[in-house]
Parts: structure tokens; C-alpha cells; sequence
């Protein structure tokens, strides 16, 4: 071990590194000891690429199909045509239905955010005994069935029609309850990467109240995991049909379905676009939760401690790699 | 910078008969202490004696039972930690990994509706009287545990507190960073004059930093003393041994006085009942002297080790049944190395004795 180059040694600090080491070094194109190393690294990067590829292939050729099904014209022999695409800004009950869920998203993320990231602190910090009973209430809903969830809801949202609203906005009170699960584990993690009690302490001891603690301290820390919380309600809101489709309300998935009745292509025109969008928005996110400003900064200062990645940045690199 | 530091200096802080304790168990049993204006007072103690409830009780991050808590003369017993006005630096590294060390820094003074101006300009000396000005740019998770320690304390200053609080801030750190980080918390304190409690389960870092010094035990104030005090003339036994290597030399009690191994030695506690006990004998009244004559006597012995300990030496001793540590400056001790015959001899200071049922559990 006491010969390899000191490249070679780093490699149990980031096995991404790895691929574009083993790039530097063959583009050296000097025998170097170690090869058992680097062969190695080759399969690994083969092996990636491989279940990169099959599992794009898996998500791409769907989608792929989808596009081409929504630009077909009306024959086999028309001309391709975006007239399906087109039509999704032209259907008023398509641009409401878009609206509607996007807003229904909004207020769920926010709504979750709000209500369960304070109780999961508070939990964590005055009462962690009941930690586990608030995980288990958190999980619940993911082991009972929509439409169950549904069947329970109906008197509850006649009754909420009567007497408060009967706006679609409404759903965002069942969506909160369907996204807990998904978004509790993600909050929890967060939690869990940093050291809530003493940062929140000194916090307070510098004379900050708890509204400061959480928007100055708390948030700014876990802004990954807040913002991957938020992507699986806005993924989740924007995704759900049950729900929606049994209590009479008409948000994007349903819409999707009736217009498939009467246009199948725009339908399908639609599908494809809220994945795009889907994946759009994870790509944002994943951008912007990446602490890429501080690392860099890290490695402006010579002899910085900084490791080189975070686990956002490697996930990041992750993507990256195949390209 | 002076100015600001003027205004507060040195408030008295006064603990009065706090208790607190967590499902049944006791962790403070009454604890009353008095810090002087400007005073440095290190609570010392075992794991779980209470040292570091008392620091949250100071601090208001956690409620007492009962008793009360005065910063100078005002109780302020039930008010909420952000408004105690402490400055408390922690164990763990408590900087906000998300801000730079000069944006921690000035955090406090942000809430403290200090000006952006000003703010800068306090954070920047608190930086400076840390030594860390060229670092203020720089994240936690860019700055050592030291350095990050000195942050610490910067931030925690800078708001000028009443109190300060420094919860075993260099137990995490390295030997030759605490030692250094000791000696400049000292000189820090001094310059700006705060009263402080410092909590640690260092007996060298309590003694070498403190004005005053409390060994805690189990809940209670064991002592309260200068650190010469607590050393030389400990109270009871558990501080006896806390504080400093003892030895347990069996022994019998007879009219106020001790008889160890055919020597009597007087008693910290003259009124101790007559009986069998364990006289607790520091090294340093232990002294060598060599034995040529190779009769066998109560205090005759083989050295078995000695270490080197810089000016001074220690020196443990084999008596057959028994061994016992001397502690010599290191000239002395080189007269007797390992496998030489010594003849050892105790000085006549008063010692203390320790009986079974007042023998500390816990002991260092």
C-alpha cells in the first residue's frame, strides 16, 4: 500500500471520486502498481452505467411512447402534429384543473410544513418519549388504503361542504393526511443529520424565542430535506386521482381522465407534461438543496478540513457520472 | 471594545437551595452557592453528580423544582433562557454550521437589536479577542474543534452577558489544545470581568483555571474553596480523593489519631470514633529515603516503577502487602530506581480517614 500513488488512497472518502480518478489516470497512460485497484473501478463505473442505463430505459421508453402517441394526427398516415400539446392551454377545464392542483400542492407542502416540522421539534427536544407514537400516527396512513381513507372522509367532507367550503381547496386537509408518511421520514432524517438540542440551546441562550430558533437555526439547516419534503407532497398532490375522483372534486388526474374520453392525445399529452414537470422540479430542487456554495467556498481556502462532497452533491454526481 | 465589556462586568450570581429532579432520581439536592462579582467558580464532580443541572438551571434551559436563582439580587428563577441574558458556551460544537464564524458571532447582537454597523464591529473584536480574526469568514465545518471552541466563546461574549456559563467546553478537544484553550478562557475572563461558572470533570482544568472551586457530589456541594484549599485541605473523603491521586493506607483510629503501618498521623477530623479506618495519604506527603539494611519493616519496600512527570517524579513503592505512590521532585526520585529498597516515611500533615460506609462509589 506504501507505493500506490496518493491518489489511490481516497478512495473510502468518496467512491464517486472515483470514476473521474480513474479517468485521470488512464488519460496518464503510464502502467501504474495498483491495477487490481483500478480494474476494479472500471467494473464499478461498467456496472453503474449499466443499471443507469436500464433504468432510464425502464422510465424513458414509456414517456417516449406517450410523446409519440400524443403527436400522432388523426390517421396512420397524418402528419405528426402538436395539436394534443396545444390543446392543453386552449381546454379551460384543463387550465383550472392545472391551477386547482398546483394550488392544492402549494398548500399542502406548506400546510405539512407548518404543522409537522414545529410538533417534530417540539417532540425531539421537550417529549422525545412520544417520538415513536408520533412516528407510528405519521406512518398510519400508509398502511390504510386510499380508497378506505376515502369511504371514512365522504360524511366528513358532506359535512365540510354544508358547513365551511365546498371548494376543491379542501382536499388539501385529506392530501395533508395522505403525504404525512412520506414526509415525516424526510423531516426525520433531517432531524436526525443535525444536533437539534445544542444548536436550538444556544440559540435560545443568545436570547432567541422560538420562532427565531426554528427560521434562523432550524430551517436553514435541514433546507435539503425541507425541500425534498416538499417535492414528495408536491409529487404526491399532483399525482393523486383516488381521493379526488371518489369525493367529486375534479383536480389534474381526473381531468386527465375525462379528457381522455373525449381526446385520448391530450390526455396522454398531459400525463407526459406533469411527469416532465415532475422531473423538472426534482432536478431543481436537488439543485438548489446542494450546499455547492459552501463546499466551494471550502475549497477556495487552502488547507481546508472540508470534505470534498455532501450527500446532496453526491447524489448530484450520482447523475452526473454517465454523462 | 473596553467600554462595552465595562458595563456588565461582574454581576453577583446567587443559587439558592435548588433542587431538581428527573423521574425519582435526584440530580441537584439542594445546591447553594454564591459567585462574587467578576469571579470564575468551577463546579467539579463525577459523571451524574449534578454539575451540569445546575449550569441548565443558571442558564433557564431547564426549570428547578425548587429553590431560586438570583443575578444580582433580581430572581429570575422563572424567566425564559432567551431572556437570562447568559452566555453560554457548550460541549458539543454549537456553532450554526450554516453561518460563517463572524455571522455566529454577530447573531446574538442581531437579536439584541444591535445595528449592522456596530454589529460588525463587536463581532470583529470578540473575533479578535479570541485570536480568530483572519478565520471569520470561514464555516464551522472549516475551523478546528479548538478554533470552533474560541468561536464559541466569541459569540457567546459578545452579546455581553451577566453570566457566563461554560459547560466542559474543552472536554472534546485534544490535551495540548485544552490546555492552551484553558489558559486563554482564563486570560478572556479576566479581560472582560464576567462572572462565570465553568463546569468540567477535570480536577486540573478546575484547579488551574478557577478563583474557586466546588466539588460536587451526588446532588451536593461537597466543598467550596480555592483551589489550594480544596487540594490541601480537602473536607471529606470523596474530595480527598477526587481531587489529586490518594493513597489508601488501613489504618486505626485511637484518640484523635491515627496509627498507620506503626506510625501515627494526626486527623482532619479529630472527633472520629476509634476503630479500624482508611487514612487517605497523598503522594507528596510520602518521602524515599534509601535502605541499606535488609531488615524487614512496616514501611520497608521495593520501588517497582517510576514515572517521569517533568519536575517531578512518582515513584510506587512495593511494601509486600501493599503498594503506595510517593511523589518527589525528580532529582530525589533518580536516587532510587526500579528494584531498590526504600525506606519510606509519611509526613505528620494531617490526614483524613474514610470508613466503608462513607467511601465514595465513584472516584478518580
Amino acid at each position: 500500500m506504501s507505493n500506490l500513488p496518493p491518489r489511490s488512497l481516497g478512495v473510502g472518502s468518496g467512491g464517486l471520486l472515483l470514476g473521474h480518478e480513474a479517468a485521470t489516470s488512464r488519460g496518464a497512460g503510464s502502467p501504474r502498481p495498483g491495477s487490481l485497484m483500478r480494474t476494479r473501478r472500471i467494473k464499478l463505473q461498467i456496472f453503474r452505467g449499466v443499471v443507469f442505463l436500464i433504468m432510464g430505459l425502464f422510465f424513458l421508453v414509456p414517456i417516449g411512447a406517450m410523446f409519440e402517441f400524443s403527436t400522432r394526427g388523426d390517421t396512420m398516415t397524418s402528419p405528426r402534429t402538436l395539436e394534443a400539446w396545444t390543446a392543453i392551454i386552449k381546454v379551460p377545464e384543463l387550465t383550472d384543473a392545472i391551477s386547482v392542483s398546483l394550488q392544492l400542492a402549494a398548500i399542502t407542502s406548506i400546510a405539512m410544513l407548518v404543522l409537522l416540522l414545529p410538533t417534530m421539534v417540539w417532540v425531539r427536544l421537550r417529549i422525545p418519549q412520544l417520538n415513536r407514537i408520533l412516528e407510528f400516527i405519521c406512518l398510519l396512513p400508509l398502511t390504510v388504503p386510499a380508497i378506505a381513507l376515502v369511504v371514512g372522509m365522504v360524511p366528513l367532507y358532506r359535512w365540510i361542504g354544508v358547513n365551511l367550503s365546498d371548494s376543491i381547496l379542501t382536499l388539501s386537509f385529506a392530501y395533508l393526511i395522505l403525504v404525512l408518511p412520506y414526509t415525516y421520514r424526510t423531516l426525520d432524517a433531517g432531524l436526525a443529520a443535525i444536533d437539534l438540542k445544542t444548536l436550538t440551546e444556544a440559540a435560545r441562550s443568545l436570547g432567541a424565542g422560538w420562532g427565531t430558533v426554528m427560521l434562523r437555526v432550524v430551517v436553514p439547516n435541514m433546507s435539503s430535506a425541507i425541500l425534498n419534503a416538499c417535492l414528495l407532497a408536491v409529487a404526491l398532490v399532483l399525482g393523486e386521482f383516488t381521493m379526488a375522483n371518489l369525493l367529486n372534486f375534479e383536480n389534474l388526474q381526473v381531468a386527465i381522465l375525462y379528457i381522455g374520453l373525449v381526446s385520448a392525445s391530450t390526455s396522454i399529452a398531459v400525463a407526459v407534461a406533469s411527469l416532465v414537470f415532475a422531473f423538472v422540479l426534482l432536478m431543481i430542487l436537488s439543485y438548489v438543496g446542494r450546499p455547492k456554495d459552501r463546499v466551494a467556498r471550502a475549497e477556495e481556502i487552502p488547507g481546508s478540513l472540508v470534505p470534498s462532497m455532501t450527500g446532496v452533491s453526491v447524489l448530484a454526481e450520482l447523475v452526473d457520472q454517465p454523462k | 471594545m473596553s467600554e462595552m465589556r465595562d458595563t456588565r462586568a461582574g454581576i453577583e450570581v446567587r443559587l439558592e437551595d435548588l433542587r431538581r429532579s428527573y423521574a425519582g432520581v435526584t440530580a441537584l439536592d439542594g445546591l447553594s452557592l454564591t459567585l462574587a462579582p467578576g469571579e470564575l467558580v468551577a463546579l467539579l464532580g463525577p459523571s451524574g453528580c449534578g454539575k451540569t443541572t445546575a449550569m441548565r438551571l443558571v442558564a433557564g434551559l431547564e426549570e428547578a423544582n425548587s429553590g431560586r436563582v438570583m443575578f444580582a439580587g433580581k430572581e429570575v428563577t422563572g424567566l425564559p433562557a432567551n431572556k437570562r441574558d447568559v452566555g453560554m458556551v457548550f460541549q458539543a460544537y454549537s456553532l450554526f454550521p450554516h453561518m460563517t464564524a463572524h455571522q455566529n458571532v454577530a447573531f446574538g447582537l442581531s437579536l439584541h437589536k444591535v445595528g449592522p454597523d456596530e454589529r460588525k464591529r463587536r463581532a470583529g473584536e470578540m473575533l479578535e479577542l479570541v485570536g480568530l480574526s483572519a478565520y471569520a469568514n470561514r464555516y464551522a465545518h472549516q475551523l478546528s474543534g479548538g478554533q470552533q471552541q474560541r468561536v464559541a466563546l466569541a459569540r457567546a461574549l459578545a452579546i455581553q452577558p451577566t453570566v457566563l456559563l461554560l459547560d466542559e467546553p474543552l472536554s472534546a478537544l485534544d490535551a495540548k489544545v485544552r490546555s492552551r484553550l484553558r489558559d486563554e478562557i482564563r486570560r478572556v475572563q479576566l479581560e472582560v470581568g464576567t462572572t462565570t461558572l465553568f463546569v468540567t470533570h477535570d480536577q486540573e482544568e478546575a484547579l488551574a483555571i478557577a478563583d474557586r472551586v466546588g466539588v460536587m457530589n451526588k446532588g451536593r456541594l461537597e466543598q467550596l474553596g480555592s483551589p489550594t484549599v480544596i487540594y490541601s485541605r480537602p473536607a471529606t473523603p470523596f474530595v480527598a480523593e477526587f481531587v489529586g491521586l490518594t493513597n489508601r493506607l488501613d489504618g486505626v483510629v485511637r484518640d484523635g489519631e491515627v496509627e498507620v503501618r506503626g506510625m501515627r498521623l494526626p486527623l482532619v477530623q479529630p472527633n472520629a470514633a476509634n476503630g479500624p479506618a482508611t487514612a487517605l495519604v497523598r503522594p507528596e506527603a510520602v518521602a524515599l529515603a534509601a535502605d541499606s539494611e535488609n531488615v524487614p519493616g512496616p514501611l520497608i519496600g521495593t520501588v517497582i516503577a517510576v514515572s517521569f512527570l517533568g519536575a517531578t517524579s512518582r515513584v510506587t513503592v512495593d511494601l509486600g502487602d501493599t503498594t503506595i505512590l510517593a511523589q518527589l521532585p525528580t532529582s530525589e526520585a533518580s536516587a532510587h530506581p526500579a528494584g531498590t529498597r526504600v525506606r519510606l516515611a509519611i509526613r505528620k500533615d494531617p490526614v483524613l480517614i474514610a470508613r466503608e460506609e462513607t467511601a465514595p462509589a465513584e472516584v478518580n
